[in-house]
């Protein structure tokens, strides 16, 4: 073995390596790159979960304090929505999935309709979570700002979800706690939304490049990559949808 | 045996490599669009030092107010927002970005060998975030800036207070972004760009350090980031999440702040470390004594830091269960940074020690950093810390290992790695004045506060007891001092720009790859990617090595 | 001097394709448990439902993070990140709420 460390001029050094165009000039090869950012979207979904772990523990805190107001907080929200949403966003990380199968394929047409299906499903739960929001403004449980305990201190002030569970009114005491259930509805779902939002939008990036070609010659990190967040987005739904919804439906 | 292992080329006919990565581009742009991680780091360096001085002008504020009893220089208002700002503006926009954004971002590629970390324009990004936060945070400033202190305790924050928390909170959220992204490009470089024959077990101890802060950022800042939009939200909406009256729990808000805010210490501290490391090996001539101990105990810091966060709370409501399992870990996380200082000291045993600047920077932090860290000790017993805690005992222990610690690594290696970002040496005599002079002024300045903080002075208090006021004036009196230590370095270092002596490429007679190029390096560092043979501070290989250059030459 | 691309690092990562029919048959089974989970909760099983309605959704997170995202056929590094993605997510939690859990205990 040498001793030396090769750094003045080795045999070869006015060889260059044949690299594609999209390789960065920093790495050696384009397999180095390709792990790079890999790894480095991998480490980027660290720091969300971290970022949602802040709010999932403020959940379980205070449902844990105060159960009967989120038990009965929740039964607000509309299970139908929900398992609809969650089945959308179910259906989404499939045809995202796909999507990198037909790049890896190189399959431009399946590629595009894959993106599209999923610009598009992803456009549905954004469309169903705004019919909800708008629901609970309509009913006054959106905390801090219209925010109302009539529902929970008079139960049968509310017929539809009266007519369902049949809740037992709710001390006020009791009731004002619920502020703390739909703060933590708005904010989890919200930033859940806020990253779908982000999502799509490169989507709708992603759609062009595709129809263009860009992903379908080989270099499909970009499209894997955001596969990644894209299904980091669904598990956080994965893990909204019971905790939010269904604590407890039965009476 | 000559007093000094500094070997520089003959003055007369050396010169600044023509082609470096300075004068490889020239203009403003070339500046700031650049993706170089040397000149990012160069950019880094100017302006953590700019908010340094910022920070320490707070300072020297609350030290001249402290000369008296009675809240004479200022209204208690207004001390309470100069501690605020000063520990901001110190920890978030000195302390943290330090050692990795400066040292780290220049030599860490330089180190494993490669040619830029894995993302140039994240970590131009991370630049520009650091940045705007900064300039929010000094417009908040000047607006009237926050009193809460840098902890931002609520309900304080949240409920009682009319400053500017908003916009303080949303600078700090930025720079935690600053720092999240240099974190994530030193991990996936480090695992992803080590050049042929560079295994883990040969890295240097800085990159294993720096490996370890960056997964403490990467995994902790973003809980702050968190607990900062919730004390935004609930200022701003009235959520009820900090809020007794509507079933909050103003608790909560300091378990996520201090979930990150624990492992930051570490964060700041760990990169100095390994200047330590580097700064001892080279200046004892001798490889560091149990290398392998020295390696894990820096995971072993980032990894435990993350268990013993409550510490910080023991006085503040949670449980006595809680407390018992948090002061026990608290224990277990002093054993490996006393691990690290053993290791230096046999390092030491029997090497060629010699006295240059960064080896006085090295002498000065592992003292100060030992008597820092074992006072973190009594903290961690809560029984003591019941005590002690709010008071200035807390105040003397944080300062002697951030400021008699880190600080010191980070002057220690600015000083050993100047000569290979410039290609100049700095003056030794006045550096050597000036970090004694750092020393001096340090001790007196804040070993008072241990004794103020037994006898009972609290904290963030801008009057105090009569009879506290000598320590106090001996305290301020060593800030004059520290003051004068800091300011020499600035410059003398600017003044070594022009004037310096000409360096070469490895005036300390360092191991590492980045003593075998240039000085300053090519923007792409190696011509070629080298291939690592040897083991880390392997002392004999560059002996060979330079056997070798004598007998081709002659 | 010895070829980078040689050497055995670069080829580390093999390139495996997952097949349609195993996404096919994941999505499938992540609607099934959907339904499962909404059902469960219309039952009454005391301290067992929040359990149940958990380890569905971990089970769930489990099939999409190992077929979706690919980690059943990643390199070590990558289940390593995972997994300490995970554990720090738990100790932030886990650890928070010992001390929630025990403040009703009181004094000893």
């Amino acid at each position: 073995m040498s001793d030396s460390t090769a750094i003045a001029h080795g045999a070869d050094s006015g060889a260059h390596h044949e690299h594609p165009p999209y390789q960065r000039h920093h790495f050696e090869t384009i397999a180095q790159q390709n792990d790079a950012t890999n790894f480095a979207m991998w480490l980027f979904l660290l720091t969300e979960i971290m970022f949602f772990g802040g709010l999932f523990t403020a959940y379980l805190i205070y449902r844990n304090w105060y159960y009967p107001a989120f038990v009965e907080a929740s039964h607000q929200l509309q299970i139908f929505w929900g398992t609809a949403n969650t089945a959308v966003l179910i259906t989404s990380s499939f045809t995202m999935a796909m999507g990198v199968w037909s790049a890896e394929m190189r399959k431009k047409g399946a590629l595009v309709l894959c993106l599209v299906l999923t610009f598009v499903l992803g456009l549905v739960f954004l469309g169903i979570k705004t019919i909800e929001y708008k629901e609970k403004w309509e009913k006054h449980h959106v905390p801090g700002l219209n925010f109302s305990v009539q529902s929970f201190v008079n139960p049968q002030s509310d017929p539809e979800v009266y007519n369902e569970y049949h809740d037992k009114p709710l001390s006020l005491d009791m009731a004002r706690h619920t502020e703390l259930y739909f703060f933590l509805y708005f904010a989890m779902t919200g930033m859940h939304a806020l990253h779908m939002i982000i999502g799509i939008a490169i989507l709708g990036f992603m759609i062009f490049r595709a129809q263009a070609g860009a992903y379908t010659t080989g270099h499909v990190t970009f499209v894997e990559n955001f596969g990644l967040y894209w299904h980091f987005v669904d598990i956080i739904w994965i893990y909204l949808f019971p905790l939010l919804y269904l604590i407890s439906r039965h009476q | 045996m000559s007093d000094t292992i500094v070997v520089l080329p003959d003055q007369t006919t050396a010169r600044i490599p023509k082609m470096n990565y300075l004068s490889k581009e020239k203009g403003i742009l070339s500046w700031l669009l650049t993706g170089d991680h040397k000149r990012i780091a160069m950019l880094y360096l100017v302006s953590i030092s700019f908010f340094f001085f910022i920070g320490g002008s707070l300072a020297g504020l609350i030290r001249l107010e402290l000369l008296t009893p009675q809240s004479d220089l200022m209204a208690t208002d207004t001390y309470n927002k100069v501690f605020s700002m000063h520990g901001i503006i110190m920890i978030f926009f000195f302390l943290v970005p330090s050692v990795p954004a400066t040292i780290g971002n220049f030599l860490m590629p330089m180190m494993i060998g490669a040619k830029d970390l894995a993302l140039p324009k994240i970590n131009l990004l991370s630049w520009y975030l650091y940045m705007a936060a900064g300039m929010l945070a000094l417009y908040t400033m000047m607006a009237g800036g926050v009193d809460t202190g840098w902890t931002f305790t609520t309900p304080l924050s949240t409920h009682y207070v009319n400053t500017h928390v908003l916009t303080t909170g949303m600078a700090v959220f930025i720079a935690g972004f600053s720092s999240i992204f240099t974190g994530l490009n030193f991990i996936v470089t480090i695992h992803k760009m080590r050049c042929p024959g560079m295994t883990w077990f040969r890295l240097p101890l800085f990159v294993w350090s720096n490996y370890a802060a960056s997964i403490l950022m990467v995994l902790g800042t973003p809980v702050l980031a968190i607990a900062i939009v919730l004390v935004a939200l609930e200022r701003t909406i009235g959520i009820g999440i900090f809020d007794p009256t509507k079933g909050g729990d103003p608790l909560l808000f300091q378990h996520l702040f201090w979930f990150y805010s624990h492992p930051a210490v570490y964060i700041m501290i760990l990169p100095g470390m390994g200047v330590v490391s580097e700064v001892i090996s080279t200046f004892s001539r001798k490889r560091v004594f149990g290398y392998t101990a020295v390696a894990f105990s820096s995971v072993a810091i980032a990894v435990f830091g993350f268990f013993v966060w409550a510490h910080h709370m023991f006085i503040m409501g949670i449980s006595n269960y809680a407390m018992l399992i948090f002061s026990l870990l608290t224990m277990l996380v002093a054993v490996p940074s006393a691990i690290k200082i053993f290791n230096w000291a046999f390092t030491l045993y029997k090497g060629s020690i010699t006295f240059e600047t960064p080896m006085l920077y090295a002498f000065g932090f592992m003292g100060l950093f030992t008597i820092g860290g074992l006072t973190g000790v009594f903290l961690g017993a809560s029984g003591t810390d019941i005590h002690l805690t709010e008071t200035y005992f807390i105040v003397a222990h944080f300062h002697f290992v951030m400021v008699g610690g880190m600080l010191m690594a980070f002057l220690a290696g600015l000083h050993f790695w100047w000569p290979k970002m410039t290609g100049r040496m700095y003056p030794e005599k006045i550096s050597q004045l000036a970090a004694v002079v750092t020393f001096i002024g340090f001790n007196f300045t804040f070993f008072p506060q241990f004794i103020l903080g037994t006898l009972g002075m609290p904290r963030r208090y801008a009057s105090y007891p009569p009879e506290f006021q000598v320590l106090n004036v001996f305290s301020t009196a060593g800030a004059s001092i520290l003051g004068v230590g800091y300011l020499l370095p600035v410059l003398y270092l600017v003044w070594s720009l022009k004037y310096g002596e000409i360096a070469g490429d490895n005036p300390w007679q360092a191991t590492g790859l980045e003593w075998q190029v240039q000085s300053p390096p090519l923007t792409e560092n190696f011509p070629e990617i080298p291939i690592m043979d040897h083991e880390a501070y392997d002392y004999d290989w560059l002996e060979r090595q330079k056997e070798k250059e004598v007998a081709s030459v002659g | 001097m010895i070829d980078p691309h040689d050497l055995p690092e670069q080829h580390d990562r093999e390139h495996h394709i997952v097949s349609p029919r195993i996404y096919l048959t994941i999505v499938l089974a992540l609607l099934v448990l959907t339904a499962t989970t909404v059902g469960a909760s219309y039952i009454d099983l005391g301290v067992l439902n929040p359990i149940i309605a958990l380890a569905i959704a971990a089970f769930k997170m489990m099939l999409v993070v190992l077929f979706f995202m690919h980690v059943k056929y990643s390199t070590k590094l990558t289940k390593l990140t995972v997994g300490a993605g995970l554990f720090t997510f738990l100790v932030l939690i886990g650890m928070t709420l010992s001390d929630y859990f025990t403040r009703a205990w009181g004094r000893w």
